[in-house]
């Protein structure tokens, strides 16, 4: 397979917004087998704003989200982060991986899995004093689970254990957050928290990418879509980009029209 | 018991018993929280081949040799497992498995071969280390701690190992807060920028360092089971990691003191004439413990399957 690939279809960004992106990602091809599971994409996050990466089961999504953070190797490409290399901006970033990827048994409670987002300002030795902790269940009470703080985190529910995540990656303090699919097996009470906090920080001028599952949500929840099979499909406003030829050429068969007509709707 | 009698001939076996089982368990509770219990089996393994090569190569039971040597035997015995892992497409549980026994069958074919008649070196010393035989018989009693000339004629054995604990608890202290990360979420620690892979490698090397350490003085049975006891039956007595480990330790230790005294001792009170092997009594001794912890810690049910994995 060649890896050397030219430019994708769509617009290509004007080389200023690329290059003060918050995220921008070039020619990503990753691969675990034989196959691609991401190919050759371009991707140009737009600051401010929310962005939904979507696409079916297998598409890629949390590939293309973890090629671009560095937790897997790709093939080829490369992603900027607000124009620097990875490697120089690990602290303008926050990063929400998926609940089911760790062990919830682990014996840990709930603030200092929060503590954990403040890994970087903390290194190896410094000593946790009143100040950190003060953040630490600042962060918490943005999710609404201060009164969890002392508990182990196996003795939590789903969508708990989903707003842990969520603070600790507040506690990074970041300007880009990526979330791996955050509304995955939650409570409709955890949801609407959870999509609280990501619109309190769109307000506060942060930018903000998730996997997302579900469509019916997309034109209430998020300012812009990203739609990948494999392949990237379409990039660009809910109103731009999430129309029903994209979503066709997205999931190809996998959606039946009733479904996207009501789509249709809940975007009109 | 005198400490005319106790000091020479039962402090130092069970002082190196102890610090050998704290090493061990230390490195341990990681270990099974990382789901990788039975690297710990898998070096305790391989460091045989390893320290018969080295006596092979200098004709000398020296500890550096043998340091290098099972520490080499332990990189191969990675290599092994990740190959066969990857080529064989196995799962790692069986890839370890093999790799472990291939290796210590290879050992012991080495050992039979080999004049190792004038040295302290054969395969029952490999399996029950000479606990019993790390005598201090320049000691006289408790005053000989003080005594400069008597210390001296304390087995080197009980040096190699206390630099082993201080070593994996210098490394466990340093590297604290990204080996928890790491462990818990690697790929969040992968985007702070934690160097996982290294982190991984480096706590199987400290594991090796422990295990060679121990398996010099008390054998791989003891070193197998440390590696896994103390810290599972710490894990069901508490949800917090730093309890985990304090837990561990008060374990190792009382498996160590607990088993050597009942293997010394335990034997002439239902009347038989023998004392029975250290090691053995010791690691059964931590084999009760868990089972105890099994039954009545009070962190034993969880929320999923259970992690404790051997």
């Amino acid at each position: 397979m060649s890896v050397s690939l030219a430019a994708n279809e769509g617009v290509a960004p004007s080389s200023s917004s690329v290059s003060d992106s918050p995220l921008a990602i070039r020619g990503m091809t990753v691969s675990y087998g034989q196959k691609p599971v991401v190919f050759s994409v371009d991707m140009t996050v737009a600051e401010g704003a929310m962005t939904a990466i979507i696409g079916p089961n297998g598409a890629g999504k949390s590939t293309l989200l973890k090629a671009a953070l560095g937790i897997v190797s790709p093939l080829a490409g490369r992603a900027t982060v607000f124009g620097k290399p990875l490697k120089a901006a690990r602290h303008r970033i926050a990063y929400v991986p998926q609940r089911a990827s760790v062990d919830w048994d682990f014996p840990t409670r709930v603030i200092d899995v929060v503590l954990m987002g403040l890994s970087r300002e903390l290194g190896l030795l410094r000593r946790i004093r009143p100040y950190h902790m003060d953040k630490a269940y600042a962060c918490l009470e943005r999710v609404g689970m201060t009164e969890f703080a002392e508990r182990q985190i196996g003795q939590l529910s789903g969508g708990q254990q989903q707003r842990v995540f969520l603070a600790r990656a507040l506690a990074q303090n970041a300007d880009l957050y990526l979330l791996d699919e955050p509304f995955a097996g939650v409570d409709a009470a955890t949801e609407k928290a959870i999509i609280d906090v990501l619109k309190a920080l769109r307000s506060e001028g942060k930018t903000v990418v998730a996997v997302h599952h579900d469509l019916t949500t997309v034109p209430t929840y998020f300012d812009r879509v990203f739609l990948i099979n494999t392949r990237k499909v379409a990039e660009g406003t809910v109103a731009e980009a999430f129309t029903p030829d994209t979503l066709h050429k997205t999931y190809g068969g996998r959606l039946a029209t009733g479904q996207i007509d009501q789509l249709e709707l809940a975007a009109g | 018991m005198s400490g005319a009698e106790f000091v020479p001939l039962s402090l130092t076996p069970m002082l190196i018993g102890v610090l050998s089982a704290i090493a061990c368990a230390l490195p341990g509770n990681f270990l099974l929280l990382r789901k990788q219990a039975l690297i710990g089996d898998a070096i305790s393994h391989v460091v045989l081949p390893g320290i018969v090569t080295a006596f092979l190569l200098t004709g000398v039971v020296a500890a550096l040799p043998m340091m290098i040597g099972a520490a080499g035997a332990a990189v191969v015995a990675v290599v092994m497992i990740e190959a066969v892992r990857r080529l064989g497409n196995i799962e790692p549980g069986a890839a370890m498995g093999l790799t472990f026994t291939t290796l210590f069958a290879g050992g012991v074919l080495l050992l039979e071969q080999s004049d190792t008649s004038g040295v302290h070196l054969d395969v029952e010393h490999a399996l029950y280390g000479n606990l019993e035989s790390l005598i201090w018989l320049d000691a006289t009693g408790w005053g000989s701690l003080l005594d400069a000339s008597a210390l001296l004629g304390l087995p080197p054995e009980l040096g190699r190992v206390a630099i082993a604990l201080i070593g994996v608890a210098v490394f466990l202290w340093l590297f604290w807060r990204p080996l928890v990360l790491s462990t818990f979420d690697e790929n969040f620690a992968r985007t702070m920028g934690a160097p996982t892979t290294v982190l991984g490698i480096a706590l199987v090397l400290v594991s090796a360092l422990a295990a060679v350490a121990a398996f010099d003085a008390v054998g791989s049975i003891i070193v197998i089971a440390m590696f896994i006891c103390p810290p599972a039956a710490a894990r069901l007595m508490t949800n917090r990691l730093e309890h985990q480990i304090a837990w561990s330790v008060a374990f190792a230790t009382l498996s160590a003191v607990l088993g050597y005294v009942l293997a010394g001792y335990a034997p002439l009170w239902f009347g038989f004439e023998y004392a029975v092997s250290a090691a053995g009594m010791i690691a059964t001794v931590s084999g009760l413990i868990l089972a105890a912890a099994a039954f009545c810690g009070p962190c034993r049910l969880r929320s999923g399957a259970s992690t404790v994995s051997f």
